[in-house]
């Protein structure tokens, strides 16, 4: 239904977007209240996980020898998984968590959404620092392609958005939904070529590795390895002639905007009183 | 040119499914779906309601509680939608129905000026402009740094109230915002107010607080179980929103049980004590009731040679309103024997003001130096007048007006 004349649009928006800066400045400052290091944990957090991962892959575990730079290669992926993995979960509360705010103003719910993702992508830019400082230190050569890597990211927050747009408005009903996303999260963790390269299961069967490859995040996250780290990234093109396959998770992350903005609209306006 | 209503409200009908069970669970939708049972129940909240409110009107809006006028503000507010009909508003609209919406405990009293003001669509560069008139109308300058969980809620109010007023948009809706707060603020909060019906502003009103609703709103409407039963000048909403709640009221308690304090020799007991008009048993009384007559029954034990008996009426704040006994009015009582019994009835004039008051009998002997039974509230009963005043009594009375001719 619509309520507003065409130049109160514009007052809305504007007001939208102060709303939407104060929620994230809100997230963030609350993110890390009431501990000592504060915003330091957004970069040692990540500090830690390399560490980890470095001594794990790099000196015990040893399946990725065959490629160069990979336990910066690791990071990079796991790192680029936690944003999606933070983005889709923040989002998928996120209508519920603000339910005070709903219940009693009238304003468009999607800020509160995009809020939460948001967080999240400031999150990212705080590991990617450390991403880009260990490139730096292990020497890493940048291509022309490291001019492409936005555009992984940006793949990847659009389909954690629109999942965090279905997410969302489904929880409001079926809290059963927060549970359902944390398994299926774990699934795909493993089912995404994250931890092991592509070559692993390529050895394997071809034809998994290619099916592999066709999820989104999985595509996006070998584009970003093969443009900033090394060319020796396995990614889609590479492994998949057929230009309908190559444009499969690309047209899937289309229709799955698509849908979830159609869904979430439809549901929106019942928010305030299923909360 | 005719200016369009500020709100016009066409035929809006809300219902909400009330669930038997939490049943958001995917579990219960199945089972449900399953059994082909509604998991829920659809509770009609509005309907149909209609009305318009004009450009820099004043209106109220009246009713019970769970009559449905919260709904309905959140209605014209936009935060539900209703299920048919339409609310069309011309101008920009406060979003607030509470104050403080959207505080965070978490955040320092300075974080959460902005973020208050961001929903008000204010930025930080408006609200820095700002900052210092809000601080010192809250007189909170030493607390701004502290988190807002150390804050007293009277000093969130204060905070959240004196964002609330920078708003500046044509249409402001407001809930009950006055049943918090000290006098002081009170007064803040009816300043306010008058300042807003000066401006010419439009404002929407909901309270139970008929002398508020009286003193500010022009027009109204009153509403009972999801109708509106009346609308039109405020004087005549308020009128039949007390009528109503005089008929709803009367059922309900007459005599206050149980947990009363009394005391005294028990000679003479004291076995109730009840409000009536014109043999009415009433608890509730209006103008219409010129009379309340309060009956007292007793019990004797004991012999006793011409007691005296009396009552006490004190109104809500503890006030004695009134005092009168057998004594002071010269009346004659018998002496009385164990197993008498009989009443004594006062028939005061109904001189009270609007308010709840409780009537404490008593029996003692003629020095007054021993009490037989004392039972303090032993009896409760309300006064709604329809005529305004905010003095202590509330009587029917005339006034002639005459101007002198100078000439003459």
């Amino acid at each position: 239904m619509l309520r507003m004349d065409i130049p109160l649009i514009h007052a809305m928006s504007r007001r939208n977007r102060i709303l939407l800066r104060e929620l994230i400045i809100t997230d963030f400052k609350l993110r890390y209240q009431g501990s000592v290091l504060g915003y330091l944990w957004s970069l040692l957090k990540p500090l830690m996980l390399f560490s980890i991962l470095y001594v794990v892959f790099g000196h015990f575990l040893r399946i990725g020898a065959d490629v160069e730079h990979f336990p910066i290669y690791l990071l990079l992926g796991v790192v680029l998984w936690g944003f999606f993995a933070e983005a889709t979960t923040n989002g998928l509360i996120s209508i519920v968590a603000r339910g005070d705010l709903i219940r009693k103003i009238s304003f468009p719910k999607y800020i509160i959404v995009i809020s939460g993702t948001i967080s999240a992508l400031i999150n990212l830019c705080f590991n990617l620092v450390i991403v880009f400082i260990f490139m730096a230190f292990a020497g890493v050569k940048l291509h022309a392609s490291a001019l492409l890597f936005p555009l992984a990211v940006i793949e990847i927050y659009i389909l954690a958005l629109a999942l965090a747009f279905f997410l969302s408005a489904t929880y409001v009903k079926y809290r059963d939904i927060g549970h359902i996303w944390e398994v299926v999260l774990q699934g795909a963790f493993y089912a995404t070529p994250i931890l092991y390269p592509v070559s692993l299961v390529a050895a394997q069967s071809e034809t998994a590795a290619k099916i592999l490859l066709l999820s989104p995040v999985a595509q996006a996250i070998q584009d970003a390895r093969y443009t900033l780290i090394t060319h020796q990234a396995d990614t889609l093109y590479s492994m998949v002639q057929n230009p309908l396959f190559i444009a499969i998770p690309f047209i899937s992350v289309v229709l799955i905007s698509l849908m979830a903005y159609l869904y979430f609209r439809k549901n929106a306006n019942y928010f305030a009183e299923n909360i | 040119m005719a200016t369009k209503p500020a709100i016009t409200v066409e035929h809006v009908k809300k219902s909400f499914r009330l669930p038997h069970e939490r049943a958001s669970g995917l579990k219960q939708t199945i089972v449900n779906f399953h059994k082909r049972q509604r998991g829920y129940e659809q509770q009609q909240v509005l309907k149909n309601i209609s009305f318009e409110i004009k450009q820099g009107e004043f209106f109220g809006i009246v009713g019970r509680n769970g009559s449905g006028k919260s709904t309905l503000l959140k209605l014209l507010a936009g935060v539900y939608i209703p299920d048919s009909g339409r609310v069309i508003i011309n101008g920009s609209l406060t979003p607030f129905i509470e104050l403080g919406v959207g505080f965070n405990p978490e955040l320092t009293g300075r974080e959460n000026v902005f973020l208050n003001g961001a929903l008000l669509g204010f930025n930080r560069q408006e609200m820095t402009g700002m900052y210092q008139d809000i601080v010192e109308f809250a007189e909170l300058e030493q607390f701004m740094d502290q988190k807002l969980k150390n804050y007293s809620s009277g000093m969130q109010v204060r905070l959240a109230f004196s964002i609330a007023i920078r708003a500046n948009s044509d249409i402001l809706l407001l809930d009950e915002v006055l049943a918090v707060g000290d006098a002081i603020f009170q007064k803040k909060c009816y300043d306010y107010f008058r300042q807003l019906k000066k401006e010419g502003r439009t404002v929407v009103f909901v309270s139970h607080d008929i002398s508020a609703l009286q003193e500010y709103c022009d027009k109204g409407i009153l509403i009972e179980k999801g109708k509106i039963v009346t609308s039109g000048d405020i004087d005549h909403v308020t009128n039949t929103y007390i009528e109503l709640l005089n008929e709803t009221e009367e059922a309900a308690h007459q005599e206050k049980e149980g947990d009363q304090k009394r005391w005294g020799s028990g000679d003479i007991e004291i076995t109730s004590t009840r409000t009536t008009s014109q043999n009415v048993k009433k608890a509730i009384f209006s103008d219409a009731d010129k009379f309340i007559d309060v009956t007292v029954k007793y019990q004797v034990k004991k012999p006793v040679e011409k007691p005296i008996y009396g009552i006490t009426i004190f109104d809500a704040v503890g006030q004695r309103v009134f005092v009168s006994n057998t004594l002071w009015l010269e009346k004659h009582t018998d002496d009385v024997i164990p197993g008498d019994h009989g009443s004594i009835t006062w028939s005061i004039p109904n001189i009270f003001n609007t308010g709840t008051f409780t009537v404490s009998p008593a029996i003692a002997d003629r020095s007054g130096s021993n009490t037989f039974d004392w039972v303090e509230e032993m009896a409760e009963f309300k006064v709604r007048k329809k005529t305004r005043s905010n003095a202590i009594i509330n009587v029917d009375h005339e006034i002639v007006v005459t101007k002198e001719d100078q000439s003459s």
